[in-house]
């Protein structure tokens, strides 16, 4: 098969989010990380919630589903559940995935399907034009806000950690190489990957600016400090190697959690492989699972009678005298 | 004497305590004795320890409705003997526990403040004791038997003759006794009762010895203590049913769906619905003809919003696939219903209706949902909403609600209810001569097949037919996109107003088509008894049996009628129904809600003016007796224009 170019993961769909927004960043690293990894266009499908995040699917080529607000996860999760050789990869809005899809994160988490899920965290609902979102911290006040937030913040890490996520990432959406590189070791992990990715609205978020993430503005030594590090470059490897060591990471990693404001990580927080993914809890009552999951089933002969025999069943309840 | 053909019996005892295995006991031994039978259970939304009854009737010919009147009445606690005494007929035995005669009706504490007011006022008119001995006076005034059992002295007995002295591992075969000694009364053999006894717990030594034990102790106990030659209610055996199933609605429905080829089911449980899952999941390896298995899989989600998306997700994928629910559910799923119909994907839901709105009666039974169904989601989509009239139809009409989704690339609902998902019924062994049919389905996309742009697929194409090509998502040379937005051919986003109209056209023509292609009789059935009966009943779903059963009654004794039962809800099969209503005298609306949702439906699209409605929401299945009175009470000149029901305990 010929070599596909990134160009070949672009469409040429007219894309209407505002100069500047991060969205662009998170679009082209998920095209780099599906060429470099040259996934077949087929295979791959993008799945999306509502919001300005939710348009994704739509600028990349490959199918895409653009569900509905808050619901991505269910509709990734069915579609993966039932064919396990798609590559599926779930994108939202952080309204969408930690507000009206609140449960359906904790939900995921205790499933463990094989997917990654990408949340365009920018503190705002931008599609419905600023208001806080759930990422939003106590007392803050974006430019649509009409007072100061009153509701206070979900801790997203945190959140997938408890919820069981078993691969918790956070990248930066102007960061475009580290992003798409996330992006790669959370599509091949083996279980539900979250990436949470900061990224600035300049329209709506004046507070959390592209200037803001670079320390522009905390110049007490005379040059930028960024807010931002890298967790990989002090030495954190968030792998899990034995289970003797998830107590440890989990502590380090919520204190990673709570880190904001001065001193942003970014990095892979955590991935355990040694828990089953859901495939492999199905497949242990269901043997042939991966080799016959619900989308390769034959249902009917070449008559198209139905080719299930439920004899079985049916003398079971049959009377007998 | 001469034997009877049929006979309504009933078990009634604590949540908890095995009146259900006890029911199913009876009914497997009746059954195999040659009868039909039909069972329904109620029960409340409790655990342990409220009251709980299951009825049923046993019959020479096949039944599928109750009757209000009892003819055999079989308890081992006092609470069943004050809230169904009453309801036995003249001659009807009642079995009670003889150590609980002097039990003070105050002191059950289960039985609710309006019930007990309401059996006390029936004492006190009728003179007698506010005990259980007072009850069973009462029931005795009325010509009924009484039947005594010391079940204490007798588990003793039981114990001594198994060596095994703990009695309290032993206690919860006191309900075998009850329905033994039923069936002694009844002069059924009581080798059946064996049998069936063996059926339940072959696989569990223990358990079958002591069953067996009680059984036969029980069974002789009545013949030595009693005097039975005159009982009124003996029942003659027949010719064994051949071929004959006794299952519940639920499990139809959900063999139906194996046999359709559904191999995805998500659910968040809810009664009545939760039985079909659980049922799936227990059937999750399939046999197949060509020798090899396939599988079903079955998942639980954290909420039914999950359960409807995560359907549709799989859905994508080519699979059969569905959702079952109750009204609760079903409201939560309305929004991805409308995702559905916009992006044109098969979905089935099976919708258990129950007593509403909000939680309402949740273990109890009502046909509220219909108007609901057929309006669910918000804006205009094609759906199909079809409605099953009992048992046997469910598990056909799973397989159907499988085949018009996919031939018309929509959700469709498949309304049963309570009563239909948890009663039990023998049926006629089902048949799986069916067809799979999977309309423009197709699992390759040639190279040169996508006309969009760049190996596009245009997954929804406009042409001449509402119905477009439709590939799994991951098919090559097939990529499409999907949205709940207005889209293009391929499926992204678009405002323009002349794409907007295309498409709406498209989808909505898929109703007209649906009326063009489904059969007549899965639109409406005229159960049409004599053609000259000039009055008409209407109705939909379950109460189908009690309506044939009332209208047989009323036609032997001259009085012919017709019945259009309604099986497609929408889209609303007018012209069917028009036909069936032309020469109708008069209409009659029957229906299981407070509002005749399907009387306004049929107003609305024939402009026939229903004539009669008789509705019932007490959460209590419609039975025959009540139905037929009512539909009596209409013929002899009744000027009310609308009856309320309001039978059952
Ligand atoms: C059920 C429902 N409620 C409300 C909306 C309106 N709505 C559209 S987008 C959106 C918020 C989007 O915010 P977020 O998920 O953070 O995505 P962003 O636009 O910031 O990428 C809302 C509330 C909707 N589409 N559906
Ligand atoms: S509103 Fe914000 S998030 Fe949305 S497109 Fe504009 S800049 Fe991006
Ligand atoms: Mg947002």
């Amino acid at each position: 098969m010929a070599e596909l170019k990134l160009a070949d993961y672009k469409t040429t769909v007219h894309n209407d989010w505002c100069p500047g927004c991060g969205d662009f960043g998170i679009l082209n690293a998920i095209q780099m990380a599906l060429s470099e990894m040259q996934i077949p266009r087929h295979k791959a499908v993008i799945f999306s919630g509502i919001g300005c995040s939710g348009k994704t699917p739509h600028f990349i080529n490959v199918s895409g589903i653009h569900t509905l607000h808050g619901r991505v996860l269910p509709f990734a999760q069915g579609a993966k559940i039932a064919n396990p050789d798609l590559e599926i990869i779930a994108v939202g809005g952080d309204g969408d995935g930690l507000g009206i899809g609140a449960g359906h994160f904790v939900g995921a988490g205790r499933k463990n399907v094989d997917i990654p899920y990408l949340i365009f965290n920018n503190a705002v609902y931008g599609l419905t034009k600023g208001q806080a979102s759930p990422t939003l911290r106590l007392g803050e006040k974006t430019k649509s806000l009409v007072t100061p937030n009153t509701s206070n913040s979900v801790n997203p890490i945190a959140l997938a950690l408890v919820s069981g996520f078993t691969f918790i990432a956070r990248s930066y959406s102007y960061d475009v190489k580290h992003l798409k590189d996330t992006i790669k070791r959370a599509i091949t992990h083996k279980g539900l990957a979250f990436v949470d990715v900061l990224q600035p609205c300049p329209t709506y978020d004046d507070i959390h600016t592209r200037e803001w993430y670079q320390g522009i503005n905390k110049q007490e030594t005379g040059k930028s400090m960024p807010r931002i590090y890298k967790i990989e470059e002090t030495g954190y490897d968030g792998t899990i190697k034995d289970e003797s060591e998830i107590n440890e990471k989990m502590t380090k990693i919520l204190e990673f959690s709570s880190e904001w404001g001065d001193r942003i990580p970014i990095g892979i927080f955590y991935q355990n492989e040694l828990i089953p993914s859901y495939h492999e809890r199905i497949a242990e009552n269901n043997k042939e699972y991966f080799a016959k999951p619900p989308s390769h089933q034959e249902i009917s002969d070449n008559e198209n009678k139905p080719i299930a025999k439920i004899d079985k069943i049916l003398d079971k309840l049959q009377i007998k005298d | 004497m001469t034997g009877v053909n049929s006979i309504s019996w009933l078990i009634g005892g604590p949540q908890g305590s095995g009146v259900d295995s006890a029911a199913n006991i009876f009914a497997k031994t009746c059954a195999k004795e040659g009868f039909h039978i039909f069972g329904k259970r109620e029960f409340y939304s409790n655990i342990k320890g409220e009251h709980s009854y299951f009825t049923i009737r046993i019959s020479d010919k096949p039944v599928n409705s109750h009757l209000e009147e009892i003819n055999v009445l079989v308890s081992f606690d006092a609470e069943t003997v004050f809230r169904h005494a009453d309801k036995v007929s003249a001659g009807g035995m009642i079995i009670y526990d003889s150590s609980l005669a002097e039990t003070v009706l105050e002191e059950v504490p289960t039985i609710d403040f309006e019930a007990s007011n309401r059996i006390r006022k029936l004492l006190q008119d009728s003179g007698q004791s506010m005990n259980l001995n007072g009850m069973l006076e009462f029931a005795k005034s009325r010509g009924c038997m009484v039947y005594g059992l010391p079940y204490f002295e007798m588990l003793e007995t039981i114990a001594q003759k198994m060596n095994d002295p703990k009695l309290s591992k032993i206690s919860r075969v006191v309900n075998v006794m009850a329905i033994s000694a039923s069936i002694s009364l009844l002069g059924i053999k009581k080798n059946m009762l064996i049998n069936s006894i063996q059926e339940v717990f072959g696989s569990k030594p223990k358990l079958l010895a002591s069953n067996i034990e009680a059984a036969e102790y029980a069974y002789s106990y009545i013949g030595t203590k009693y005097d039975t030659k005159n009982i009124k209610y003996k029942m003659t055996p027949k010719d064994a049913l051949k071929d004959y199933l006794l299952l519940s609605g639920s499990q139809a429905a959900a063999i139906g769906k194996i046999v359709a080829g559904c191999r995805f089911q998500t659910y968040y449980p809810i009664t009545p619905a939760s039985d079909e899952s659980e049922f799936l999941e227990s059937n999750q390896i399939i046999d197949q003809v060509d020798g090899k298995s396939g599988s079903i899989v079955v998942v639980q989600t954290e909420d039914e919003i999950a359960a409807i998306t995560m359907a549709i997700g799989a859905s994508l994928t080519g699979v059969r696939t569905a959702t079952a629910t109750s009204g609760p559910g079903f409201s939560l799923m309305a929004e991805a219903l409308g995702w559905a119909g916009m992006n044109e994907v098969p979905l089935v839901v099976t919708m258990y209706q129950r007593a509403g709105p909000s939680t309402g009666l949740p273990t109890r039974h009502e046909q509220s949902d219909l108007l609901f169904a057929i309006n669910a989601g918000h804006g205009e989509f094609p759906k199909i909403v079809l409605a099953s009239g009992d048992i046997e139809e469910s598990f056909y009409d799973a397989i159907k609600a499988f085949n018009f989704a996919e031939i018309f690339q929509l959700p469709v609902i498949h309304l049963l209810d309570k009563a239909i998902s948890s009663s039990i019924q023998t049926c006629k062994r089902f048949s799986n001569d069916l067809k799979i049919e999977r309309g423009e389905f197709k699992n390759t996309i040639g190279r040169n097949q996508s006309e969009g742009a760049a190996g596009h697929f245009q997954r929804f194409k406009l042409d001449d037919s509402p119905i477009s090509t439709r590939v799994p998502i991951g098919t090559e040379n097939a990529i499409f996109w999907n949205t709940g937005d207005e889209h293009t051919e391929e499926g992204h986003i678009s405002e323009d107003p002349e794409n907007r109209n295309k498409m709406m056209d498209k989808r909505m023509k898929k109703l007209d088509l649906a009326l063009e292609k489904i059969n007549q009789d899965d639109m409406a059935i005229c159960h049409d008894f004599d053609s000259d009966g000039k009055n008409v009943v209407v109705s939909w779903g379950s109460t189908k049996g009690a309506i044939l059963e009332a209208l047989e009654k009323l036609s032997e004794e001259g009085n012919k009628m017709k019945f259009v039962q309604i099986r497609l809800l929408h889209p609303f099969p007018t012209e069917t129904v028009k036909k069936f209503l032309k020469d109708a005298k008069l209409v009659i609306d029957v229906e299981m809600n407070y509002t005749s949702q399907l009387g306004s439906l049929v107003q609305q699209n024939t402009g026939r003016e229903i004539d009669y409605k008789i509705v019932k929401y007490n959460g209590r299945p419609m039975s025959t007796t009540e139905l037929y009175i009512a539909l009596k009470a209409i013929l002899s000149g009744n000027n009310e224009r609308r009856i309320v029901l309001d039978g059952g305990t």
